[in-house]
């Protein structure tokens, strides 16, 4: 069954990670919805937030063979109800479609939106949201003319108690000890 | 990796020598333990030959013909070995022609460290004179690979790339060193790596895997040990023969597991896949358990995966998480070092009497040999098969030669038909199928193995993909012993087209060269055998032969190699004709 899945890869941070990553996508003709690269909570790991529609099975595979890469610490494969997540998205309207009336205002406050800049020619409204509200508020907005519309990729945390890399970096250390 | 060798270059360790980049790319090799390294020089890449130059006694060099070559000679070393094979090579065309190899030993496990002369760092990105991206071009078919640019690097990349190649499930490393971090100096300190957080070579056995494997392997009625590379890899074939005997589980095994076990083992049953014996593909489907042991079920052994094991529950004894569950689901998965795990197996396991299961692969056996090895091995038309070569081959090394082979039938029929006393005797490209790797992995086994005799079996084509090497076999003076058997066709493919494609032979027919002039030109002794009365005395010379040995045998043009699963038809379906 095709389902949306949110990978959260954790790496070292060097060159050509990024490419050694979307290549096992690739390979198998997934599409990537949206991926999103940051550091993490760690110092100097870095963090792969990716949005995939796949099967169970085909992403488990894909989760493993990113992890196979040397300098991949750790791929998470997860759903929906495991993450907290958000998008941010930015709009851009002609000035005075504010002024013709107060619809755009009233837009906004629904959508918990906020108003970034205004001048005399344009005004830029943010929303940070799921991908279906900020969708909405586009859809909406756009009676009045959005002359420039974006959406960043899905950036997110897990509802877990602890970072789920932690527990790995400790078995690492350990692993170490026991090596020296 | 950058900031931590930047740490390392920073502090200035007691006993450190000032030497340049390239000396220290020779001098890191050698702290590894390297002997013999297989290249072709450049311009990228000259200074660290100018540093190979004051160590030729601890250090040998062979200069390939191609790249390619170098490459497949330093797989061939690796595989009778087991240590890490090195090529070194120029930027740009030299390092494109090293992809090939780099890519078959990806596909078939290969240890291998590969270095590539890179333009200098300054020049990087200006499409320079022979400026490859190679490490962007390697990036899917190494296990790794990293670009120094600063000589200060070189040590802490070099030991990285041999700890990544040999350790867990081995692969190709590639290291691009940029020109100018060849000239600089700094101060040399080597530290091996025997860590890298992000890297978990060998997973941790888990003894509840092993309880589940051995409650399966207990209750099985008709069980099947599949035994891959990963027995020679993790040098468990004494580990394999105890669990053998404690569970009296018949074993077949696949292209790459060839010689894990003695050929005359009571318990073997021969080949897997496509070409592999009726029997063990047969049988698959009947068994109730797969024992899978080091082994990554690949599509030439499973045929149809809708129809495979299709009764069968599967344990799958795996050093490589990424394998279980890829192509065939795993009911017992048991990671880890088949080196570690197979013993334990054995110590839980309980005492096995298959002796009846076994017998039906006998009965199996007898019905192959009936149909089609018996006139295939003793031929009752004229032409010579490839299998009688291979067969009176085999028995004049006294089943103990190691054997490499190129790629197609001739490759097929030395896999059925050659025998084996030890292991690390079979060097063939598996996963990738590289025609032309034959002749210089030959070169790289006999290498390896000196005390040894190297049997090659090439065919007419993939002999002329590498053929060059024939000068490192004539200048670094290697007895390996050739056999060509030409059937004057691209004779696999041919098979497909006769079977599959209604004879229509497309561009399969060769023309070939006096293949006995081209030896003669290299000084190689050579012969040629068209009779089957003179086939027994021309292989008795070649085996006593000291130096290389070039044996062309013409066989049948239109012979073919049976049973067969054809492409995408399941086990079950193998044709005896
Ligand atoms: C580099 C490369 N190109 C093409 C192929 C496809 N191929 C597989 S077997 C084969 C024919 C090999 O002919 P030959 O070397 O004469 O061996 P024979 O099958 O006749 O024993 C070909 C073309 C391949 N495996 N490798
Ligand atoms: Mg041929």
């Amino acid at each position: 069954m095709q389902q949306e899945f949110t990978l959260s890869i954790f790496s070292e941070n060097h060159v050509g990670l990024l490419n050694q990553i979307t290549t096992v996508f690739t390979r198998r003709n997934l599409n990537i919805e949206s991926l999103v690269t940051s550091e993490s909570a760690i110092a100097g790991i870095h963090k792969f937030t990716i949005v995939v529609f796949s099967s169970r099975e085909e992403i488990e595979k894909v989760a493993r063979q990113i992890e196979k890469r040397i300098d991949v610490i750790k791929a998470f494969v997860l759903t929906e109800d495991e993450i907290i997540h958000q998008e941010i998205a930015l709009y851009k309207v002609p000035t005075r479609t504010l002024l013709n009336g107060n619809e755009i205002e009233k837009l906004v406050r629904q959508y918990g939106a906020r108003i970034l800049e205004i001048t005399e020619e344009y005004t830029v409204i943010e929303k940070t949201g799921h991908h279906k509200e900020t969708q909405e508020l586009f859809d909406k907005m756009d009676q009045y003319g959005v002359v420039q519309f974006t959406r960043s990729g899905r950036i997110a945390v897990t509802k877990a108690k602890a970072e789920l890399l932690d527990n790995y970096l400790r078995k690492a250390e350990l692993d170490k000890q026991e090596l020296n | 990796m950058e900031t931590q060798t930047q740490a390392k270059s920073q502090e200035k360790p007691a006993g450190a020598i000032r030497m340049t980049g390239a000396e220290a790319v020779v001098r890191s090799l050698l702290n590894e333990g390297t002997e013999i390294l297989f290249g072709y020089p450049g311009g990228a890449i000259m200074p660290v030959y100018d540093a190979l130059y004051s160590f030729q006694k601890e250090l040998h060099h062979v200069l390939a013909r191609h790249e390619q070559g170098a490459v497949h000679a330093a797989q061939g070393y690796a595989r009778v070995t087991g240590r890490v094979g090195v090529a070194i090579v120029t930027s740009g065309p030299g390092a494109t022609n090293a992809v090939t190899g780099i890519a078959d030993a990806m596909m078939d496990s290969t240890p291998l460290v590969v270095i590539s002369g890179q333009v200098g760092s300054a020049l990087l990105g200006s499409d320079a004179f022979q400026e490859t991206d190679v490490v962007g071009v390697t990036q899917p078919i190494t296990k790794w690979n990293f670009q120094v640019k600063k000589a200060e690097d070189i040590p802490y990349a070099i030991a990285r790339a041999f700890y990544i190649a040999r350790s867990g499930r081995p692969g190709p490393v590639l290291i691009d060193i940029t020109k100018d971090a060849q000239f600089a100096s700094f101060d040399y300190h080597y530290e091996p790596v025997r860590f890298i957080r992000s890297y978990r070579p060998t997973p941790k056995v888990e003894p509840e895997q092993i309880k589940a494997a051995a409650r399966l392997i207990n209750f099985a009625r008709k069980p099947l040990a599949l035994v891959g590379q990963g027995v020679i890899l993790g040098n468990a074939e004494q580990e394999l023969l105890d669990f053998l005997k404690k569970s009296g589980v018949p074993a077949a095994w696949t292209l790459l597991g060839l010689s894990a076990m003695p050929s005359d083992h009571p318990q073997n049953v021969g080949m897997l896949g496509m070409h592999g014996n009726y029997g063990p593909n047969i049988k698959t489907n009947e068994a109730d358990l797969i024992i899978a042991i080091g082994m990554r079920f690949d599509d030439r052994v499973t045929g149809d995966l809708k129809n495979y094991a299709t009764n069968a529950k599967v344990v799958h004894l795996e050093i490589d998480e990424a394998e279980i569950n890829k192509n065939v689901h795993a009911d017992v998965p048991v990671l880890g070092d088949v080196k570690q795990t197979l013993p334990l197996l054995t110590e839980t396991i309980s005492q096995g009497d298959h002796s009846a299961w076994m017998e039906e692969f006998r009965a199996c056996d007898r019905i192959e040999h009936e149909r089609i090895i018996r006139e295939e091995l003793a031929p009752s038309k004229k032409g010579m098969t490839m299998g009688e070569v291979i067969h009176k081959a085999s028995k004049a090394f006294n089943d103990d030669a190691i054997m490499v082979t190129d790629v197609g039938q001739h490759q097929m029929m030395a896999s059925r038909y050659f025998r084996f006393k030890q292991t690390r005797s079979v060097v063939t490209s598996g996963g990738l199928g590289t025609m032309g790797f034959g002749l210089p992995a030959a070169m790289g086994a006999k290498l390896g193995a000196p005390q040894r005799q190297v049997c090659l079996f090439v065919g007419d084509g993939g002999f002329q993909m590498t053929i060059q090497e024939l000068g490192t076999i004539f200048q670094s003076k290697i007895p390996v012993k050739i056999v060509l058997l030409n059937n004057n066709f691209l004779g696999m493919v041919r098979q497909w087209q006769e079977l599959f494609f209604d004879s229509r032979y497309a561009s399969t027919e060769l023309i070939n060269p006096d293949f006995q002039t081209v030896a003669k030109g290299y000084h190689i002794e050579t012969v040629k055998v068209t009779e089957r009365e003179e086939l027994d005395q021309a292989i008795a010379k070649m085996v006593a032969h000291e130096g290389a040995y070039l044996l062309e045998v013409v066989v049948e043009k239109e012979g073919n190699v049976f049973p067969m699963v054809p492409a995408g038809a399941s086990v079950s379906d193998i044709r005896l004709e």
